[in-house]
């Protein structure tokens, strides 16, 4: 084993008893109390490797209840809480503090931590926005294996290397975070936006499926794949890492040379 | 209020719900409650694998499988169920691939399989690769693969709508589901689903500890609403605590990393398992991996200045292995911690992971309403469910298996009884609970915050009900926990809308929590030996003569409106195993 290192992990949280004076700054909407969005500052004392979500936890938890936000996992694999924060898309129990907070030459926090919902899409309540016209482009896309024949007694084969080809696409949560980064999106919302097309990806590339001619049929439409400009937000916002504006081109090519 | 009808109605979208949806839609009209969206569920973030023995990599049958499942819930388990999830695990995993789950391949194609705790070749002999697995995201790729089957069936799904009641209705003598009482986040509107067959599959209620590996929505809301309608819960005092949870924030490192040759380590270095399980090492059952690490701290070969801790040391493997196998969980690390995985040891302690009790059921699926009595129309499968295939500890991969298997059975059997049978009718006001249970928090003045009772509570249940546990320390999680619900009846919220009313929801999943805790700490203190997850250093052998039996307990109120908790027990049912001494 390597020598304990790990004196580094102590000696990091040792130095992260230190705790930092933030501001979040978040944008508020509750048609109950007014037809406006408002902004709001919560001061609070937290450690800087702490996530974003646990900020909002406390400021729900022991200043102002009525802070609403979805979470659920609280590690980034549930995709609940993509939001926008200082001005990027991010899953905030992905996103330490220390990594997103200014400080200035004397370490002191030099500006608010912004936090709003992820646009192009109906903000609901505070940070909480209606997802279901998202999950319907992602259904529009047939997102499942279309596998024609008889079905084998035993598992179908894939090589390692075929199982590989379409990796990178497996890995979305459905967090919305590369749709709502999407320009594109912004100004249209029936472009199917980078999420469907990655789900489309993750079937059109699968040595099993037998539906591809399908799914770029639909995405040949005129709200589908070539809507997209390549501005690559999608893929800088995504939490898992998917490289989407890739796999996006690699369905236009597919597009283009019906070949998958 | 609305008042709809459904054949059959399926609380919760996690894997057992979905599982049970993809059936149930085929055979009856079906809806599926869920207080999530449906990928949102905590089956997304389990890891490591699902077993089944594929026998595709090496030697291995269904028999070696059961007798493990056995042995691994230290002979509580009911020997029937677990020899179902055996041999069904195989259906289950091909039935997977066939929906296009994207599991890991080996060089010929076919499923690949890798080691996990306390699987083994021939009865113990040594470990056996039989977990089908996708990297270390087996538990996400179940998940979608169950939500697209879901989309191409067409299932019916109501988001973020939270069961809070169970509705019964007693007909010729005997007591029926006749359906749930559903709060919509979106609108707070009630919404009644009488249905002719209900499954829950709702998941655990983790979030009672603090350090866990659980979902911040792992609040057993299936499991309190029942018992409060009578129902009983089963081994409530079994719970899981995972060896391997990245240290204070117990996020999940799998079991997976040692099955890919990942070692614990104490302060010294040392391979410590070598020493509690010679032959299955660092892959012995998480019961005994976990107490070890706590042994190993107590003793005062633990890691870091309060000796808190101790490593998890994948620094041996080769980088490109843990990219392929398990870049999950060495990115949470890096996330995190800070820490690089390919090159520094990861501190971990055990985190409460996983209910092995719950709702008591059938191998059906069917609830039970004492030791025998079935509930007509009423379902459950998952961890909100005690079937018993886990025991007093499950093995790493069942519960991915549980799912599957359970979930399929009860959407089966749900959607075959709907389709049999008429619906009871609604009692009057049957939303009458649930509306005095929002009104009084809405309306309550009290001084009482949620989050500081679930600290407390949490606190409360780390301290006394953890890995070690005595009559002292049970007496007083008992004690406190009574405390906690008796402060609770003055808690207050601060959201008083309609509109995704969070706050209100949470004041709710606590009351649940407080509820559970107490079952669990009340079935802990009766247990006077120690069986798998539940080790008492007051009792430390396992007493077959007294205990080999499951606890049921019932929640009752006497005339005075006390209410108490009532315990009974319920044999185990032997098929051809033998209670042996547990090594490892």
């Amino acid at each position: 084993m390597a020598t304990p290192t790990m004196d580094r992990v102590e000696e990091g949280s040792a130095a992260s008893t230190h705790l930092l004076t933030v501001t979040f700054r978040i944008r508020r909407f509750n048609p109950e109390v007014s037809d406006e969005a408002w902004w709001q500052d919560f001061q609070l004392e937290i450690d800087p490797k702490e996530r974003v979500l646990d900020g909002l936890h406390k400021i729900k938890w022991d200043v102002d209840g009525t802070l609403t936000f979805r979470r659920s996992c609280a590690h980034g694999v549930c995709g609940s809480d993509a939001m926008r924060i200082n001005g990027k898309n991010r899953l905030a129990c992905k996103t330490l503090i220390k990594d997103i907070v200014s400080l200035d030459k004397s370490g002191n926090v030099s500006k608010p931590i912004t936090i709003e919902a992820i646009k192009g899409m109906t903000v609901l309540k505070d940070l909480v926005v209606d997802m279901d016209p998202f999950f319907q482009a992602y259904r529009d896309v047939m997102p499942f294996l279309v596998a024609k024949g008889n079905e084998p007694t035993r598992e179908r084969y894939q090589s390692a290397e075929d199982r590989a080809r379409f990796d990178d696409t497996t890995k979305c949560i459905l967090c919305a975070a590369c749709t709502s980064s999407c320009p594109v999106f912004w100004n249209d919302g029936q472009y199917f936006g980078p999420a469907a097309i990655v789900n489309a990806h993750r079937f059109i590339f699968d040595s099993r499926d037998d539906a591809g001619e399908q799914r770029l049929e639909i995405l040949n439409d005129r709200d589908g794949v070539w809507r997209c400009r390549t501005t690559f937000n999608c893929t800088d916002a995504c939490p898992r890492g998917i490289e989407v504006t890739k796999a996006i081109q690699e369905v236009k090519r597919a597009l283009i040379t019906r070949r998958f | 209020m609305k008042i709809h009808k459904y054949d059959t109605v399926i609380v919760g979208a996690g894997g057992a719900g979905m599982r049970a949806a993809i059936e149930a839609t085929k055979r009856s009209r079906t809806a599926v409650l869920t207080k999530l969206y449906p990928t949102r569920s905590h089956t997304g973030a389990a890891q490591g694998g699902m077993a089944a023995a594929l026998a595709n990599v090496e030697d291995d049958n269904w028999e070696w499988h059961t007798f493990d499942t056995i042995k691994g819930g230290d002979y509580l388990v009911d020997q029937d169920a677990a020899e179902i999830l055996a041999k069904e695990a195989i259906d289950a995993v091909l039935d997977l691939e066939k929906m296009g789950l994207p599991f890991n391949r080996t060089p010929e194609g076919n499923i690949d399989q890798r080691r996990f705790g306390g699987h083994s070749r021939n009865h113990g002999e040594a470990p056996v690769r039989r977990s089908c697995y996708a990297a270390d995201r087996t538990g996400h790729m179940i998940l979608q693969t169950l939500y697209q089957n879901c989309v191409k069936e067409g299932v019916e799904f109501f988001n973020e709508f939270y069961v809070l009641d169970q509705i019964m209705v007693e007909v010729d003598g005997v007591r029926r589901s006749a359906g749930v009482v559903a709060y919509e986040l979106a609108t707070g509107e009630l919404h009644i689903f009488q249905a002719k067959a209900v499954i829950y599959a709702s998941g655990g209620s983790g979030k009672y500890f603090k350090v866990t590996s659980n979902a911040h929505t792992l609040t057993g809301d299936g499991q309190a609403a029942c018992f409060r309608r009578g129902l009983p819960l089963e081994d409530m005092e079994f719970f899981q605590f995972h060896p391997t949870g990245i240290w204070r924030m117990g996020i999940l490192l799998t079991e997976g990393a040692r099955g890919e040759g990942g070692i614990l380590r104490n302060k010294d270095g040392e391979r410590f398992m070598e020493k509690y399980a010679p032959v299955m090492k660092d892959l012995a059952s998480r019961d005994v991996v976990s107490r070890s690490i706590y042994t190993e701290i107590r003793e005062g070969r633990g890691c870091g200045p309060a000796g808190d801790h101790v490593y998890l040391d994948l620094t041996h493997l080769p980088p490109e292995q843990l990219d392929a196998k398990l870049p999950d969980i060495t990115e949470f690390a890096r996330t995190y911690l800070g820490i690089e995985p390919y090159t520094d040891p990861i501190p971990i302690q055990p985190t409460a992971h996983y209910n092995m009790g719950g709702i008591p059921t059938n191998v059906t699926g069917e609830v039970l309403a004492d030791n025998t009595t079935v509930v007509p129309g009423l379902y459950a499968a998952g961890e909100v469910a005690c079937v018993s295939v886990h025991g007093a500890n499950r093995l790493g991969t069942n519960s991915l298996l549980d799912i599957n298997v359970f979930g399929r059975r009860s959407g089966i059997a749900a959607a075959e009884y709907a389709a049999n049978h008429d619906f009871v009718e609604l009692p009057e006001n049957p939303e009458a609970f649930v509306v005095g249970q929002v009104e009084r928090l809405l309306a309550s003045t009290g001084k009482e915050r949620v989050a500081a009772l679930r600290t407390e509570l949490q606190e409360t249940m780390d301290a006394n009900v953890m890995v070690f546990r005595t009559e002292q320390t049970i007496k007083t999680a008992v004690e406190r926990i009574g405390e906690l619900r008796e402060r609770f009846k003055n808690v207050a919220v601060q959201d008083k809308g309609k509109r995704f009313n969070t706050d209100m929801l949470e004041a709710i999943e606590l009351g649940n929590l407080l509820d559970l805790a107490e079952v669990m700490a009340v079935s802990a203190l009766a247990r006077k030996e120690s069986r798998g997850g539940h080790y008492r250093e007051d009792f430390p052998n396992r007493d077959d003569v007294n205990f080999m039996r499951h606890t049921m307990a019932y929640r009752e109120v006497g005339d005075d409106g006390v209410e108490s908790i009532r315990l009974d027990y319920k044999p185990v049912v032997q098929t051809r195993y033998q209670p042996m001494e547990r090594k490892y």
